[in-house]
């Protein structure tokens, strides 16, 4: 399965699918992370991690641990 | 809408509206109309807690449950997600229709490019600490030192204390009465007070960095770091803050979503010296080695330091237990910050410490004052020495439980007291003790007596200064923690847990180093220290017992 966290930086990708459930998946849509949409991967925080990406024209960070939950293509 | 009933825009697909309006009709008799279609969709998402609140007879549910089904299936998706991709697309095409961005996709906007330097992956580090001393370095050292100093000896040393002093005895007021307002009141609250224009300067910067929008970008770069004892880099900021003052440090914990996190940084935000422990900080430092520099960089040191050690600590713990909550946070473009809202971000934060020093301080010093001031001799109660104060007795009964600690003088317990209501108290309860008026802003040698006194060793006011910093925060800190936690139990547990952790740190200190350095003699409280620190040792190191449970909640929610 490749995720978000296999996205390298500087390339966009479409969400397939989103695993899971309970709060981290709740959040993850309500941030506008939903199937098929498309995400920009800008860039990796100096230390790793979290990531910064692009989703509807905004941006957003989150930790490449809770982006293995969405599935992509 | 004032009543006017309105045609809500549909935006859902066909058999989604179609579900919708199945259980609308189903629901009509038991919801106020204007509610209808939120319940609607709420039922259609399953949300359990909307579904609790009607007690729908299980007949109708599973008729509901059976269209709501058959969209799942026709999508591919489970209801929740449905409600929110359709919302999203019906959002996406509005906005195509109606919103013309200034930068076409895939060009650099300025805050893109802003971003590019600031949290570039090399220069990322090195411009916030650039940031972060500049911020400091001008609001303590130059602008600030310069206000201050000029509050405390001119504003209140030249004229406002000398001024009320031949005013009152003119106007043939008694001594003691001279003695409260100018001894206890005023020279109480001018230490607190000529604070005030440093802290204004502080909060001016992280207001400025908060509204451009550099401190989400904080969060980003520090989350790496915070994760791993436990917290999120939302976390961040309250300790910034609580670097000026606890109160707005504690209400910034407001911005973390998880219920546990946010109690762990409020426990913990207060362990980074405030403002207000500057001043204590600065004595001790002039007592000790004649005003070192680096006594108060050690000090927040050690407070950062307490900070991960309580935090991995209590992360072990039954009550904080759980998975690192997601950090999934918007980063917004780079603004100029509004000045209205930059200054009323300051007044708020400033105004609420003036209140706290014109009320409780005002109190505390009065109090104080009459503690230090009255006691019983021969028989009869009246003014006295400071020595057969009521103060005296007090910290005397209480003197033996901080001798392990090398402070178990009533004049420092005293002081400690006074720390329990604000930390500058502690300062002008200090002053007050040994007598030397109200000019201990800084340390000069003719107090080195009175201190030789207090504190028996150097490494006793070492350990002194830990106690004072490192436990419950003052009472204006205090009561904003009771009202953000929302839950009485865990707010006793705090203070509770605050205080016996400074008592051992405390300890610790004072034993351990003391024995090492010679200054102590070997004894039972060198034992229990020693064995308090190999428990500590313990409790950092040992493996956390709820992480398997932990990790195979996760892992089950994965495969789900």
């Amino acid at each position: 399965m490749k995720t978000l966290r296999d996205i390298p930086v500087g390339e966009t990708a479409t969400v397939v699918k989103i695993h899971g459930e309970g709060s981290l998946k709740r959040r993850i849509m309500d941030m506008g992370i939903t199937k098929g949409t498309r995400i920009y991967v800008r860039k990796v925080a100096p230390l790793g991690d979290p990531v910064e990406v692009t989703v509807r024209g905004y941006e957003l960070s989150l930790r490449k641990e809770d982006a293995d939950i969405l599935e992509m293509e | 809408m004032e009543g006017k009933k309105q045609e809500l825009p549909h935006v859902f697909t066909g058999s989604v509206e179609h579900a919708i309006a199945h259980i609308e009709e189903s629901i009509q008799d038991k919801v106020d109309p204007i509610n209808l279609r939120w319940y609607a969709i709420k039922i259609f998402e399953r949300d359990s807690k909307a579904l609790e609140q009607l007690k729908l007879d299980e007949d109708l549910m599973r008729h509901l449950d059976a269209h709501i089904r058959d969209c799942e299936k026709e999508l591919d998706d489970d209801a929740e997600s449905i409600i929110t991709n359709q919302r999203y697309v019906y959002i996406t095409k509005l906005v195509g229709e109606c919103v013309k961005k200034k930068h076409a996709a895939g060009t650099l906007s300025t805050s893109d490019k802003i971003d590019r330097v600031v949290t570039n992956r090399w220069l990322a580090l090195p411009f916030f600490a650039g940031v972060m001393f500049l911020v400091y370095y001008i609001s303590v050292t130059t602008i600030g030192t310069y206000v201050t100093d000029w509050t405390n000896d001119t504003l209140f040393g030249a004229w406002i204390q000398p001024g009320v002093q031949s005013l009152m005895e003119r106007a043939g007021a008694s001594d003691w009465l001279i003695s409260l307002v100018v001894d206890g009141i005023i020279g109480g609250l001018a230490a607190p007070i000529g604070f005030v224009p440093q802290m204004a300067i502080v909060f001016l910067f992280l207001s400025i960095l908060e509204d451009c929008g550099y401190m989400a970008r904080v969060a980003f770069i520090m989350d790496r770091i915070f994760r791993r004892f436990g917290l999120s880099g939302k976390s961040f900021i309250p300790f910034l803050i609580s670097s000026g003052c606890g109160v707005p440090g504690i209400m910034s914990t407001r911005t973390i979503e998880s219920e546990k996190d946010r109690r762990m940084t409020m426990i913990t935000t207060t362990m980074i010296p405030c403002g207000a422990k500057l001043p204590v900080i600065a004595l001790i430092a002039g007592f000790l080695m004649g005003g070192a520099w680096w006594m108060a960089p050690m000090m927040y040191f050690a407070g950062i330091g307490l900070v991960i050690i309580y935090c991995i600590i209590l992360k072990k713990t039954r009550f904080f237990a759980g998975e690192p909550v997601p950090f999934v946070m918007e980063l917004p473009a780079y603004h100029i910050p509004s000045i209205k809202g930059v200054l009323l971000h300051v007044w708020e934060r400033v105004w609420a410490f003036i209140k706290k020093a014109g009320t409780i301080l005002f109190l505390c010093c009065a109090v104080m004052w009459f503690l230090g001031s009255f006691g019983v001799v021969h028989g009869t109660f009246g003014l006295v020495d400071a020595g057969d104060s009521l103060l005296a007795v007090i910290g005397g009964v209480l003197a033996p439980i901080f001798a392990p600690l090398g402070f178990g003088t009533w004049q420092a317990v005293a002081s400690s007291l006074s720390g329990f209501v604000a930390k500058e108290g502690i300062v002008s309860t200090m002053s007050l003790l040994s007598s030397l008026g109200t000019e201990i802003e800084a340390y000069d040698t003719s107090m080195h007596a009175a201190f030789a006194a207090f504190f028996p060793t150097s490494i006793a006011a070492v350990s002194f200064l830990f106690f004072n910093c490192f436990d419950s925060p003052c009472l204006a800190a205090i009561s904003t923690m009771a009202k953000e936690m929302g839950n009485r139990k865990y707010f006793w547990y705090a203070i509770l847990f605050q205080n016996v952790a400074a008592y051992c740190v405390a300890l610790m200190v004072y034993q351990l180093i003391g024995v090492g350095i010679g200054q102590v003699k070997f004894g039972p409280a060198t034992v229990a220290a020693a064995i308090l620190f190999i428990g500590l040792l313990y409790l950092l190191f040992r493996k956390d017992p709820n992480k398997k449970y932990v990790e195979a909640e996760r892992r089950d929610a994965l495969r789900a």
